[in-house]
Parts: structure tokens; sequence; C-alpha cells
């Protein structure tokens, strides 16, 4: 006898439920972005360590400038790259807090690279979510300081080339130089099992967060199938063939902030 | 009893900010106002009243610091001198935008670009026509001496708070740099966070509690109806300081056919050119905006049926001036005079700018 779907459907049988971190808002985030994989993870992290009431979040200039329609907690919406120099005010006036900024490579890497980093180097006790896609999203697909080499954008129509755009950056190695830092890696969220790893990475900087130990860094490669005119399958396969070579995947620092550490 | 103290004003901004219970001070170096950072590195509040003191990376930082405090509801400042400020605007109009409130501090060079690092009051039409992009306005205290740059710290503070908006000392080089007698207030407490939580609760971003929805500091609206809504909110904001909080002081009024309108360290010297004019047989008061915004275009207006000309001093090329001669409206002359690129102007030079006025009269 099969059994019928609403016998199935039951309380005792529920596997996954969303996180009420998580609003019922609907994202206005494209289909295939990868922006709601990682507010999902930031909001079910908020709720498995139970900081809801004790986390602030900031957030950037570009496609997740409207992240705070999205995680139900209290949020300061920066300008254009400054998002760590509000985190940092906001981390010393409120030391125990649980304070994360939410950043695009756009917003991290080129306006904002001079606050990501002093930030990084005062090793200011805040978590970074660093989500890299390789493109300006919001503003209709320029090209990023972490654009690749040969990558057609709409600021780059015949490819970037270096000696007229300059180079692809790789802002995440200079930042685990800093010795403010504690915690560096990169993360992907193209598979459950890459999921899961940048799932424990989110949870690992929270709790660095409330141990007070440094900067907590964790860049997500990501696609923007928009911006890169791909369906949203075949931007997966593209970050795979092309992103993870210059941005390759894992930990680049693990410890705590100090020189020599 | 009162502790009175020979002070330069850029050391008692410092010691006002930790006095009037200041939570933070974000600030990036810069001539002639260093020692506002530096005599707070000396005191060291941290240790007495828990009192941030961080010196950031960039003036832009150190405004986006202090956008960052003021989200949390805390009492939060910064200080520089005119090529910094220009860069702060950003953060500037995005705390107008976000309805927070903060204490920027302004001691002006003179400009444009690096230009000079000796005193001027060229930074007028920024601090109140603007500055950053937007229709807004700064609350902006012009101290006259370095007992008001001790009391318009706590003043500043109080009517940001007042009407959620950044407010702005904007002195210059010469009251900054110099030393005079100054009664410094006496000590307030920080507010405790149940304190911000009354004061700045429906707002503050201090971590979201179950019986509250989520506050959100942000100057962002996407729905231009919203947008305009909000922009006529401020504008009613701005209306309520004119007719509530305008501030100015009337030296030699009385009996006056001609007066000097003058802010800051320029009204200073308008006090010696009353005294030569007047030995000279010209009776000459003076009107000192004490805030220029709100202006003080009112008490201007009620001068005029006693006036035969306004001569505007300041130490530019003519910026507040144009506020004068608005209010006036073409009854009586309005003229301007002013050193100007760092240059102070001597009370002789102001009495003849007067007879010059009372010549073309």
């Amino acid at each position: 006898m099969t059994e019928e779907l609403k016998d199935i459907i039951k309380e005792e049988n529920l596997v996954y439920a969303k996180t009420p971190v998580l609003t019922d808002n609907v994202m206005h985030y494209c289909p295939g972005c990868t922006h709601g994989v990682v507010h999902k993870l930031v909001a079910e992290v908020i709720e498995e360590m139970e900081i809801q009431d004790q986390t602030i979040g900031v957030s950037p200039v570009g496609c997740s400038v409207l992240a705070y329609n999205y995680l139900d907690i209290d949020w300061q919406q920066a300008a254009h790259g400054r998002a760590p120099a509000l985190a940092t005010a906001t981390s010393r006036l409120h030391p125990e807090k649980y304070v994360f900024t939410y950043q695009g490579d756009g917003d991290l890497a080129s306006i904002g690279c001079a606050e990501i980093m002093h930030a990084c180097n005062r090793g200011e006790n805040i978590v970074v979510i660093f989500v890299n896609n390789a493109i300006y999203g919001m503003t209709g697909g320029q090209m990023a300081p972490t654009t690749l080499e040969g990558q057609v954008t709409a600021t780059t129509p015949y490819g970037r080339d270096p000696e007229l755009n300059g180079y692809t950056m790789k802002i995440t190695e200079l930042i685990a130089q800093l010795p403010g830092t504690c915690y560096v890696t990169r993360q992907a969220a193209h598979t459950p099992a890459a999921v899961r790893k940048t799932k424990k990475a989110i949870r690992k900087a929270f709790e660095n967060a409330g141990k007070n130990i440094g900067t907590s860094f964790v860049e997500v490669v990501g696609t923007c199938n928009s911006g890169w005119k791909l369906s949203p399958v075949k931007s997966n396969d593209w970050m795979v063939e092309n992103m993870f070579p210059m941005y390759p995947m894992g930990d680049m620092k693990d410890g705590e902030k100090g020189l020599n550490k | 009893m009162a502790e009175v103290r020979l002070m330069k004003g850029n050391e008692v901004i410092a010691e006002a900010a930790i006095r009037c219970g200041c939570d933070g001070y974000f600030g990036y170096p810069i001539t002639p106002q260093s020692e506002v950072m530096e005599t707070l590195m000396i005191r060291k509040p941290w240790e007495e009243t828990g009192m941030v003191v961080l010196q950031a990376e960039s003036e832009v930082a150190a405004i986006n610091m202090v956008y960052g405090g003021a989200s949390c509801g805390k009492k939060v400042m910064t200080s520089s001198s005119s090529p910094g400020v220009s860069l702060k605007q950003e953060g500037i109009t995005y705390l107008a935008g976000a309805e927070l409130p903060a204490l920027v501090v302004n001691i002006v060079r003179g400009g444009p670009g690096l230009g000079t690092i000796q005193p001027a009051q060229s930074d007028y039409y920024q601090s109140c026509k603007g500055g950053g992009h937007g229709d807004y306005h700064l609350i902006v205290l012009a101290p006259a001496s370095v007992q008001e740059m001790n009391d318009h710290v706590d003043l500043a503070f109080e009517l940001a708070f007042k009407y959620s908006n950044p407010a702005m000392i904007l002195s210059d080089g010469v009251i900054g740099q110099m030393m005079e007698k100054v009664t410094l207030s006496p000590m307030k407490p920080r507010w405790t966070d149940e304190e911000i939580e009354k004061i700045s609760g429906s707002w503050a971003t201090t971590g979201k509690k179950s019986n509250r929805s989520r506050n959100i500091s942000t100057s962002l609206d996407l729905d231009s109806a919203k947008q305009e809504q909000f922009n006529h909110k401020l504008q009613a904001k701005y209306k309520a300081m004119e007719e509530n909080d305008v501030m100015f002081e009337k030296v030699n009024c009385e009996d006056a056919d001609y007066m000097f309108v003058a802010y800051g360290s320029s009204a200073r010297i308008c006090q010696k050119s009353i005294e030569i004019a007047r030995e000279k047989g010209i009776k000459v008061g003076l009107l000192r905006p004490i805030t220029l915004f709100p202006y003080p275009t009112k008490a201007i207006q009620e001068m005029v049926s006693q006036l035969k000309g306004i001569l505007t001093v300041e130490m530019s090329a003519g910026q507040m001036v144009d506020d004068v001669r608005l209010a006036v409206n073409g009854a009586i002359p309005v003229e301007h005079f002013g050193r100007c690129g760092g240059i102070i102007h001597s009370p002789e030079e102001i009495v003849e700018a007067l007879e010059q006025l009372i010549k073309g009269a």
C-alpha cells in the first residue's frame, strides 16, 4: 500500500525548517544567486548560537544592500565600502555583541579596500562575510577587482585586459597576511557539501567573535548568472572551471591575532 | 567649585567631550586641529569613563565609524579641518539621511584644495548649504571663544539628539589654536544601556530584543513616493529648528546706524572695530550668529528699519553675506569685507571697509 502524502507530512517527520531568523520577505535576488544561500547560512548560525538579540549586521552597497529585509536582526546600512568602519565603532562601543559585515567584491575589494584592510589589521572583533562573484551585480555587471582576466563584463566588453584594466585581485590572500585576522577562509556554495562547509566556516567565525581573538574573514565564491549572462546551472560550471583555479578553496589562516601567530 | 583653566580651543573640545559623557571619538590627524585627538590620547578617557578613542585610517573611515556608533544610539563625534571635512561629506549626508545624531567639529583652514594651514571661514557654504548630496542641513554652531568651544560640545549633542540630526561645530584655526581662560563643565556620566534604550530604543541598533521589531539604520528608500515624504519630514524638522533654536548675540546695537554681521573669530575682531569706529563717531554694532543653521534671519530683519547699512565680515571671499542679503532683501546696502586664504583681517581694515560702505550708502 502506498503511503499518502498527508500521512508523511507530519511534525515528527520534519527534517528541516526555515530558521525564524530569516524573515518571510520575498528576496529580490535573481534565481541562482549565491546571496540567498549565504543569507540562510548566516541566519541559521545566529539561530543555533542563540545570539539573535546580540547580533548587529552591517549591510553594504551592492546587491546585498537590502540584506536587512531578510535577516531579523538589527542592521546598519553602510555607504559603499564603509561597512568595516561602521562595524569597528559598533564592536568597540558594544564589545559584548556579535558584529558582522556582509559585503560583495566591488564593495569590499574596490571602493572599500582601505576600510577592510585597516579593520582587519587592527584585529577588530568582527566577522566579515565576503561574497565574491567577480562582477558588480546591482549596477548591471561591470568589472570588479576580482574579475578574471579575459572575463567579459559591461565595462570590459572585449574581456578584461590587464594592460588596460589591471590584474585580478586576490584580496583574501592579502587579508590573510594581516596580523589582526584570526581566521581567513575561502568557501563556495554550489553543492550541498560546499554549503555545509561554508556553514561550518561561518559558525567558526561567529564563535571566534565570542572569544575576541581577532577578525574572522569568510570569502564565499559565488555566481552572478545575470551578470555573467549564463543560466544558474551553467554559472556553477563556469565558476568551478574558471574561478576555482584562481580562487582555491580552504583555510588560509586559523589561529588568533598577533604577529608571528 | 567650577574648574577654571587656561587652555587651547582644540584641547577644550577634547576635554568637553569627555565631560559631557561622549561615548566615542574617531578622528584622523590634520592641522590645525590635531590637538583634539592628541589631548584625548593623553587623557585616556577609556580608563575614566569608558569613552572609546580611535585613530582611523582616513577621514572617510572616521566619519563612517561615527555613523556606526551613532546607529547604536551612542554620543559619538569626529573632528577635522577643511580638506578632511570635504572627505567626510559622504558620511555626513548618510548621517543626515539616516537621521542620526552625531557631532562633527571643523577647525577651518584656508582653501580650496590643500590650501593653507592658516585660519579661514571659507567653509560656510559647505557647512550650511549642503556639502554632501541631497536636501539636508546640519545644525551648525559657531563658537567665538575658547569658552564657547567648551559649551558648544554639550549643546551640539543636545540639539543633535533633540532633532535626530548631525550637528557641526564650525570653528577656525584662530579659536582652535588660541589659549583663553575657560570654565570647564562638570563631569556628566555616559548614558547607561538603560538610558540609551529609553532615549533611542525605537531606532538604535543595540541587538533586536524579542519584544520589538528589528531596528535598521539606513538612508535608503527605493520607493520615490516614500523618499519624497521623508524629504518633507526633514524639511519640517529644519523649520522647527528655525522656529525654536536660533541663537545669536547683539553687541552695541541699541543706537546703531550701521551693523557688522560676523561669526566666530571675525566677530571677536569686529568688537575691536566697533571701539575704533565709535571713537570716530560712527555708531556701529554687531550681530553675531551663534547658530549658522538655523540662521538668525529674523533678528537681522528686525534691525533693518534702524540701520543705514550692514557690513558682513568673514575670513572668506564672501559666503555668509548671501544669507544676510536674503534676510535684508534689498532694503539697505549690504557689503562684504574679508581677507581670505589664511590671512586674518585687522580691526582697522574692517573700519576702513565700513567707511567705504558709509560713503556709498
